[in-house]
């Protein structure tokens, strides 16, 4: 197997001929994902060379978790993935219910994984938004953003809060769902699918879309496993792999769907997994919708939090969140706080190695829509 | 099935400790100087081709850093932790870039934020999230961040704090304070 990669250095640019221009394409700029800089060396159109810069989001949650209680830790791990918290909840929970040796209540299963493709959908919702920005279709954006706000709603009446729910903790989760939460949110499905057919029209088979995206950013087959890609970046490439069919948790095992995937591994073609499992949450959300328990406890009793402490172990528990494996690392020592905490999130290797490579040779009106077309965060980089 | 791979490994590695967590996740030690020789062996022969992750976490009561090398091996969905104890003192490792053409990256966070150097790895010596950072590496233990910020930082009026553990115990849950 050959999995290396040429680390030999970048022809020497010289700036002072007048051949090549250098540019910064963000922190702050429409077609950047979070922020985070791009630092490109230009030769007219084409990009000859590219050096990302993270560091601009780091609030140092790895460190702040260390010195706090385990559940002072609870309200901050939503905090790392802004469109996307609920994941971080879950895997922090998640880790400490294994190490604390504690069983979590089946309608707590069922609530947690509806919360979880809940947030899928909605981060898809912004991401393809985003992506129909990037491209030149920002109108696109608005129809999104707003049926993003649905699912908002849906998040506001199920866990009292819209961005930052803090709903999944260790043990349970913190309510059931409210009277008449059912219809609503069969009615917010009905609504999002009908967009989705929009979209499709208005995107998917558009010819500059398709002109633009194909071809676009190939990730190769030989780059997946050296690259650690991993997610609908990877399913793009071919590879039929996703983190809720290899490793079932919660009850994805009692649902019915199959992993998507394409084979031209271009910006296209990830669109086109990114679509599909889109109309897949729907479906999951549906499937639980009909199939979940309407009663039962849903949280466990925990120890006394002021005083909580957890054996000494190490663990590591993994989800699949829209761009990929993303995962916890928990190693504790007996004592009240936690001794390492490691978050491991997609877009570390994807918008930083991946990103660097694929760029060269791209033209700079493609930057926005290549960067995008990987659905990358910046904080779960800098942690 | 991790019981049948560690026989196979201890043929030709010392192993110094195994420990299986559940039917899809466990760590192994392994001696610095057969890390790269196990890891190879592991991802050309074993099929753990994917790498989740490299950190570090700081064991500073016995002076050392535990490096952990995440591994998944997608036929048999089976994750593998790989641990390598090192010396804190002049923390250094070889780098693994030639087996993951990912993994520099993260040496060179582990390098800005342990101080743990990688002398081959590309790159190494960049700055990652902390430009211009002329203080201890952040991530150790002993790095005390009060400090560091009541040196660097002014404070500032109607941020005054409570003991954490105080208020909740008195204001907050006072009837399961104990």
């Amino acid at each position: 197997m050959n999995l290396t990669h040429d680390f030999s250095p970048t022809p020497e640019v010289d700036l002072a001929s007048g051949k090549y221009v250098k540019i910064w394409h963000g922190p702050q700029h429409p077609g950047i994902t979070g922020n985070m800089s791009l630092e490109l060396t230009l030769c007219g159109d084409e990009i000859v060379n590219c050096k990302t810069h993270v560091g601009y989001l780091h609030r140092g949650f790895e460190k702040l978790m260390e010195r706090r209680t385990y559940i002072q830790n609870f309200p901050l791990v939503c905090r790392i993935a802004v469109p996307e918290p609920t994941f971080n909840e879950y895997l922090y929970s998640a880790g400490i219910e294994d190490l604390a040796g504690i069983e979590v209540p089946e309608l707590a299963k069922w609530l947690r994984c509806l919360n979880l493709e809940l947030m899928r959908l909605g981060s898809f919702l912004m991401w393809l938004g985003g992506a129909s920005g990037a491209f030149g279709m920002s109108t696109v954006y608005q129809w999104t953003v707003t049926h993003r706000d649905y699912i908002l709603d849906l998040f506001e009446e199920m866990t009292g809060a819209r961005i930052y729910h803090m709903y999944i903790s260790p043990g349970g989760v913190r309510a059931p769902l409210p009277d008449g939460f059912k219809d609503r949110c069969l009615m917010v499905m009905k609504k999002v699918e009908k967009l989705l057919y929009e979209v499709e029209t208005t995107v998917l088979n558009n010819a500059v879309f398709k002109k633009r995206a194909i071809g676009l950013g190939v990730i190769s087959s030989d780059m997946v496993d050296a690259y650690g890609v991993t997610g609908p970046n990877q399913r793009a490439a071919g590879y039929a792999r996703d983190t809720r069919k290899d490793s079932p948790y919660l009850v994805y095992e009692q649902l019915d769907f199959d992993v998507i995937t394409a084979t031209g591994s271009d910006a296209f073609d990830r669109t086109i997994v990114r679509y599909q499992e889109m109309h897949q949450c729907v479906s999951l959300i549906r499937q639980m919708l009909d199939r979940m328990p309407t009663d039962g406890a849903f949280h466990t009793p925990t120890p006394n939090v002021l005083h909580w402490k957890i054996p000494a172990g190490e663990t590591y528990v993994k989800a699949e969140c829209t761009r990929g494996e993303y995962g916890y690392y928990i190693e504790t020592d007996g004592s009240e706080y936690v001794r390492r905490v490691h978050i491991r999130g997609p877009s570390y290797t994807h918008a930083i190695a991946v990103m660097e490579k694929l760029v060269i040779g791209a033209n700079i009106a493609d930057v926005a829509g290549l960067m995008v077309s990987l659905h990358t965060y910046p904080p779960e980089i800098e942690r | 099935m991790i019981e049948a791979l560690k026989q196979r490994l201890s043929e030709h590695f010392q192993l110094t400790n195994l420990t299986i967590k559940n039917a899809g996740l466990a760590f192994l030690w392994v001696e610095k100087h057969e890390l790269e020789m196990l890891l190879r062996q592991l991802r050309d022969f074993e099929g753990y081709t994917h790498l989740s992750f490299i950190i570090a976490s700081d064991h500073i009561e016995k002076n050392q850093f535990k490096l952990t090398y995440m591994l998944h091996n997608y036929d048999t969905k089976h994750d593998l932790g790989v641990h390598v104890d090192i010396s804190r003192v002049n923390a250094s490792m070889h780098s693994i870039h030639p087996l993951w053409a990912q993994a520099w990256t993260y040496q060179r966070e582990l390098k800005e934020m342990y101080g743990i150097d990688f002398p081959e790895s590309p790159r190494v010596d960049e700055d990652f999230c902390l430009e211009g950072w002329d203080d201890m590496p952040p991530m150790r233990r002993d790095f005390d961040t009060v400090k560091y910020c009541e040196e660097h930082f002014d404070d500032r009026d109607g941020r005054a704090t409570e003991e954490n553990r105080q208020t909740m115990k008195v204001n907050i849950y006072p009837e399961r304070g104990e």
